[in-house]
């Protein structure tokens, strides 16, 4: 028999088409329209081809910005993941501090980047900030303005005090769906706090770290308006990450081609990293 | 190795504010070395919650625990030396199924020279050898549960053995199979074995002692044929037995005890206070007779090797076992209990009786 076929199906598609199309086909066609383009104003545009693309993959300041991003993100995730799970394993798991910690624990989340941003800038000034002036009140020259090793330091902790929470949040979700009787059994068969970690508590865990690891990734590697408000990218370029760069060249110097050429690198490399990194977690999953 | 007491052990689980209920009320109970016993109750009983207070995965709110002659009650759970079997298979996701059962003897520092043979002996004795070098989470559920029996037996130096309905993931062929096998087990290494069960059969064919626990408390410990014959309560005789006794309500004049309108010929040894007299006995000694107390036949289940015969003298139901050769009266039935397995019990207790002349 044969298929009946229906084409007015597809009118129930249209809406769904069209919402994509609005907000990520058409923006993301301009970008690479522009990308392959070259203007020298009056709104007149000239096929470059992949000039721009080989302009960017070879400019020295794309190369730096991507060094400071991965460096940056690495550093993040280093710290980030290991101190979300130690705070994740001293959280009660009953009792009614509970919703006190888990409250706690939600706040910086909730905090606008800007304002976090601000935030920390006040906090770390050297003349006013209660940071900064502790920090130097012990002896220590430090003035994120102007070294770039405070800056940084500024930075990686700023990061870390605000999106900590995440990764504790998501490891405790995962610590608490595991069955009491695989805490017995260990205390039966004489495990140590190390062993149950390792051999209960960490396999268990498996799969909310790899989101918290991946979100964590994205959102790092994406940063802007944090770095932006606390150091403008300074001191020089020293923390120029990515995205600063980009509203640098695409908003600063109106360099629509390159800008947007840069743009599409980027994403095929945050795209990238998070299949690799996904494939690489899942197959480790399915030989288990 | 060990003879574990208990003694006056209460147990309640915190709640918030409500009054205080015991999970288990007050039980005092030897378990002799090398035993091999079945802790048997409906869900919800407090079988689980003894078994952990024997591990020390639970501290009992009142009474003691002793393993020999020493209190072990506030004793960690490793340095007691107990293994336990969880009804859920545990097993370790990261390790193959080799350090899944060596895990329990490196944690307790035994050189690699004494830990292989044994996990080899143990796997050997649960037909894991082949799967010793996989991961053991890509194992069935009846082969993670083997992993997990195997973590309870492959220590040579516990004290006991406890199993929590070890078996309920278990596919059936393969039940009565490691059944056997822990009955062989337990003759082999002579360990005292508790096994927790709510399934008659298991806990029958297992056990050399049976527990039976109800509402938290332990209602009558014996072997299997004491709890069939000489149920002490009548929830015994319900649980144990299929189908279970028939409880019947009774009264009693200057004759002794009267059942469904007629007389018995049973007095009870010492008229006891308390409210509820009642005659317990098991659908296996009643049987049809010429004489004796006239009954309606309401239904006839064959089950094959006997039939269940449902009948109804006087309002009351009574279930009746009757041999496959034997037919069944149609015209009259009258039916006898043998008295020498005819209890009688006062508020579910069974109370001493005697036959009148």
């Amino acid at each position: 028999m044969n298929k009946l076929s229906n084409q007015r199906a597809w009118l129930f598609v249209v809406p769904v088409v069209l919402l994509v199309a609005f907000n990520a086909l058409i923006p993301l066609m301009t970008v690479v329209n522009y990308s392959v383009q070259e203007t020298f104003g009056n709104n007149q545009f000239f096929w470059h081809g992949v000039g721009w693309f080989e302009q960017v993959l070879k400019s020295e300041r794309f190369h730096a910005s991507l060094l400071r991003q991965l460096a940056f993100t690495t550093m993040i995730l280093l710290i980030e993941v290991p101190l979300g799970i130690a705070v994740a394993l001293c959280m009660p798991r009953k009792g009614p501090w509970v919703s006190v910690c888990l409250v706690l624990m939600a706040l910086p989340l909730l905090i606008p980047w800007n304002v976090v941003g601000a935030m920390w800038n006040i906090f770390a000034l050297p003349d006013i900030g209660l940071l900064g002036k502790m920090i130097n009140g012990l002896g220590i020259d430090y003035n994120f303005t102007q070294q770039p090793v405070a800056a940084w330091v500024t930075t990686v902790l700023m990061d870390v005090w605000h999106w900590t929470s995440l990764v504790v949040l998501l490891t405790y979700a995962g610590l608490c769906s595991i069955p009491d009787a695989y805490y017995q059994a260990a205390r039966i068969d004489g495990a140590s706090g190390w062993a149950v970690f390792r051999f209960i508590q960490l396999p268990k865990l498996n799969r909310v770290l790899t989101i918290a690891i991946l979100l964590r990734f994205m959102d790092s590697f994406m940063i802007y308006t944090e770095p932006f408000v606390l150091t403008g990218g300074g001191p020089g370029n020293t923390t120029t990450f990515l995205s600063i760069d980009l509203v640098k060249i695409a908003l600063g110097q109106f360099d629509l081609g390159p800008a947007a050429a840069m743009s599409l690198i980027y994403f095929m490399v945050v795209l990238l990293v998070c299949w690799i990194f996904y494939t690489a977690m899942m197959r480790n999953e399915g030989q288990s | 190795m060990a003879k574990i007491t208990l003694e006056g052990i209460r147990h309640s689980y915190p709640s918030d504010g409500r009054e205080q209920i015991w999970a288990l009320e007050e039980i005092s109970q030897v378990w002799e070395d090398g035993g091999a016993y079945a802790l048997l109750g409906p869900s919800g009983c407090g079988k689980t919650t003894l078994l952990n207070i024997i591990s020390g995965l639970l501290k009992p709110t009142r009474g003691n625990i002793l393993f020999n002659t020493d209190d072990v009650t506030e004793t960690t759970t490793s340095a007691r030396q107990i293994a336990q079997v969880f009804q859920f298979p545990v097993v370790y996701d990261t390790m193959t199924v080799f350090d899944n059962l060596a895990f329990p003897l490196k944690n307790r520092g035994l050189p690699k020279t004494e830990i292989i043979p044994r996990v080899h002996e143990i796997a050997a004795m649960l037909d894991l050898t082949e799967s010793l070098d996989r991961r053991a989470s890509g194992l069935t559920a009846d082969g993670k549960q083997k992993i997990s029996l195997g973590r309870g037996l492959v220590r040579s130096d516990v004290n006991a053995i406890l199993f929590d309905e070890p078996l309920t993931v278990i596919d059936p062929h393969l039940k009565w199979q490691l059944r056997s096998k822990l009955k062989q087990l337990h003759q082999q290494v002579g360990t005292t074995m508790i096994y927790v069960t709510h399934d008659q059969t298991e806990a029958l064919t297992f056990a050399d002692k049976v527990v039976v626990m109800f509402e938290g408390k332990v209602v009558q410990v014996g072997t299997p044929q004491e709890l069939f014959e000489m149920p002490r309560h009548t929830f015994v005789g319900h649980f144990i037995g299929s189908p279970g006794m028939n409880v019947l309500p009774c009264n009693t004049d200057e004759n002794g005890v009267r059942c469904l309108g007629v007389s018995l010929g049973l007095i009870e040894k010492q008229p006891g206070k308390g409210n509820q007299l009642e005659v317990g006995v098991r659908p296996e000694f009643v049987f049809f007779d010429e004489l004796g107390i006239p009954v309606r036949v309401n239904k006839v289940d064959d089950l094959g090797r006997y039939q269940v015969v449902e009948v109804e003298a006087d309002g009351q139901i009574l279930k009746m076992v009757v041999p496959e050769s034997e037919s069944i009266p149609s015209e009259n039935p009258c039916i006898s209990f043998d008295l020498d397995f005819t209890k009688l019990y006062r508020d579910g207790w069974m109370v001493d009786s005697e036959e009148t002349a």
